[in-house]
């Protein structure tokens, strides 16, 4: 009987489609994993295969639930500030080509502590770095949590919000625990292809039926207000749009579709300034949001990894250039989703958390059902899978990275260096499980956050931490250990802390309504803190190694070298063998 | 620490050719970013400013969405093709030259 209940109002066809998106996952996972044994085949897998490949596997590991759901949901709310997050995902991606994938692949620094420490020749460095990787990793789950309650909470009306995250954090964490769901080219070149699939064919069978892109946003011109009652049909570009009454809370035509509107404003508004008064302030969030998202993605722990996966330097800057194609070409639909969404589906203003405009992408192609038929459903049943491979494979990923941080360097190097194989290989298993555990715990707390925004803050810590430090490492040679780390610590801790106090004052754990309104610029520089973290850390870069400038490493010029020099010179393979006979580290 | 570097007898190994590499290097970065840093912060600066100008409609669309939402990718690829194609033909070059210098003193 409760089962029927609890399967009471699921969609058959919605259902279906999930399912078999997550059952196949899991079962590619475990069959790769189960070809691949050793560390060295799951860094080399994508040398056999083509450019085409492994530019989707590396895309299909950047598309997650923000990208997936968030954007289109925070287009739907908040309106034309919402694009900078696409595009700066999709850009930032450009900064990581231009100034640090070709040294860092040159180096042969497989992650950021790899690289801190081979570049420092410092073991305490790595340290410090991987601590790091586990601040990012919580706050880069923290929305894919959220995506997938949210998911599972449309596709069983009948289940609470933490209980889809519970659900689907167990089983990847299961899974990862018992070796299954690597970084796996395939998976995750198989991933790409649906997410692409599941973004797009719903919105061309979507504006064939009500409109295009164009029109629906021509639709947006002041004509209908926030709290009308009635449905209307308005004509625009030639084409007549059907808008259903904009819900109250919803914001008005004129501030959602310009610039500066309710994203970048709010702080000023709840402090009382007037329109005008406001705009600086907007211009100000906008800027700071661009130097997060920009720097960020050059610093997020499972992107690098996967840089490497190509057989050389050439192919390496191939592949690059397809994965910005494809996922250019992916970033244009999801504001699509938010567009058509407010114009057909704005009763999700009125809902919050699980219920609100997060799940755009996996409500929208319903309203095709009240036609008749069902192919509303089996287009949301396509949307869903993709959701569902957005937030697995993000996640999943994420999870290996920290699990590895966690089992491989806190445990095998800081708590017990002597440990044997057989301890490390239980330790992995329970870091899944603890890790696994923590971020569930998290994820359950944050229905209230919106996905794209959680995102936001993961890039702002890694563009005050990672980025200046690989940087400024790359293209500074007077740069030492202790002044990567005090530039490291003080920027990410101080985005850290920022990012902590917003979220414990949004989900309204402190309550600082009263402070934030008397300092709105305050609240803005909490809020995106990069403009001023990111200067920071790199001034306490060059401050404290200009400080500390007699301990650069002694092979400063080979290191430079190995990082510089074409690799057809072969400075590499020098650099091991002199290093290798020298220190013994 | 580790082993002191050898003598530069080699031209790879030189000061001055390590500083040719880099600068040449982050020359092109350093362009590349620029032409993409101008579209990037001046979209903002353009809304600021004028307005007006970016809220006319295209077909639909504003035009500062059209830019942001749809013409933005393209850029960014010109860009990063750009960029790669020279960077290639950078490296090439250095290699090119390192090897004739090495023979010149064979």
């Amino acid at each position: 009987m409760s089962v029927l209940a609890f399967f009471g109002g699921v969609d058959p066809w919605i259902f279906a489609f999930s399912f078999i998106t997550v059952v196949v996952t899991v079962w590619m996972g475990f069959r790769s994993a189960k070809q691949t044994r050793t560390t060295s085949d799951y860094f080399v897998a994508g040398r056999s295969v083509s450019v085409g490949w492994n530019a989707s596997a590396i895309s299909g590991e950047y598309l997650s639930a923000a990208s997936f759901m968030g954007v289109a949901g925070m287009v739907m709310s908040s309106g034309y500030d919402a694009l900078w997050y696409p595009v700066c995902y999709a850009c930032g991606y450009l900064f990581l080509l231009l100034f640090i994938a070709g040294p860092l692949r040159r180096f042969g620094a497989y992650t950021i502590p790899d690289f801190a420490e081979g570049r420092f020749d410092s073991p305490l460095f790595r340290k410090i770095a991987v601590c790091f990787v586990l601040f990012i990793g919580f706050f880069y789950t923290m929305p894919q949590m959220k995506g997938a309650g949210t998911t599972l909470a449309y596709i069983f009306p009948g289940m609470p919000y933490w209980g889809g995250v519970v659900l689907v954090g167990a089983v990847i964490t299961l899974n990862v625990a018992l070796g299954g769901m690597k970084g796996i080219t395939l998976v995750q070149a198989f991933q790409y292809w649906i997410k692409m699939f599941a973004i797009s064919v719903p919105i061309f069978v979507l504006m064939a039926v009500y409109g295009s892109y164009g029109s629906h946003l021509g639709a947006n011109d002041g004509r209908i207000t926030p709290g009308a009652e009635v449905p209307a049909v308005v004509q625009t570009v030639g084409e007549d749009v059907q808008r259903e009454p904009l819900a109250t809370r919803a914001p008005a035509d004129k501030g959602w579709i310009s610039p500066f509107g309710p994203l970048t404003t709010k702080a000023a508004k709840a402090a009382g300034l007037s329109d005008e008064e406001a705009r600086p302030y907007s211009l100000l969030y906008t800027y700071s949001l661009i130097i997060a998202l920009v720097c960020g993605t050059a610093g997020l722990p499972h992107i690098l990894v996967r840089f490497y996966t190509n057989p050389d330097g050439v192919a390496a800057k191939r592949t690059t250039m397809w994965v910005m194609i494809l996922i250019g070409i992916f970033y244009v639909f999801p504001p699509v989703f938010g567009v058509m969404g407010r114009n057909l589906l704005p009763e999700l203003y009125a809902a919050t958390g699980a219920k609100g405009t997060d799940k755009v992408v996996l409500e929208l192609p319903r309203v095709l059902n009240s036609g008749g038929g069902i192919w509303g459903s089996i287009l949301s049943g396509i949307t869903c899978a993709g959701a569902f491979a957005a937030f697995m494979s993000t996640f999943s990923g994420l999870l290996v990275s920290m699990t590895g941080a966690l089992a491989h360097d806190v445990y095998g190097r800081i708590l017990k260096p002597g440990a044997t194989p057989a301890e490390r290989m239980r330790m992995f298993k329970i870091s899944a499980v603890v890790i696994g555990a923590i971020a569930i715990v998290l994820g359950a707390q944050v229905e209230q956050l919106q996905i794209n925004f959680m995102v936001g803050q993961a890039f702002a810590i890694a563009a005050a931490s990672y980025f200046p430090l690989l940087f400024m490492s790359v293209w500074w040679r007077g740069m030492t250990m202790t002044g990567a780390a005090t530039g490291m610590l003080g920027g990410g801790l101080a985005a850290l802390a920022c990012t902590t106090v917003i979220n414990l004052s949004d989900l309204k754990m402190i309550d600082l309504t009263a402070f934030w309104a008397a300092n709105p610029l305050l609240r803005i520089l909490c809020e995106q803190p990069a403009i001023w973290t990111v200067p920071l850390a790199i001034v306490l870069m060059i401050v404290v190694s200009k400080a500390t400038a007699t301990t650069t490493p002694e092979d400063i010029r080979m290191k430079m070298l190995v990082l510089h020099a074409p690799e057809d010179l072969g400075l590499k393979q020098e650099y091991i063998q002199e290093h290798t006979a020298g220190a013994g580290h | 620490m580790s082993v002191t570097p050898p003598p530069p007898s080699d031209v790879v190994h030189s000061e001055a050719f390590l500083r040719l590499l880099m600068r040449r290097q982050l020359k092109l970065s350093v362009a590349c970013a620029a032409a993409f840093l101008i579209v990037l912060l001046g979209l903002p600066l353009a809304n600021y400013y004028a307005p007006e100008l970016m809220a006319t409609r295209v077909a639909g669309f504003t035009l500062t969405w059209l830019v942001l939402g749809v013409l933005f990718f393209p850029a960014v690829w010109v860009i990063s093709w750009i960029f790669i194609r020279r960077s290639i033909h950078l490296e090439k070059n250095e290699v090119g030259q390192v090897n004739q210098q090495r023979e010149g003193r064979a």
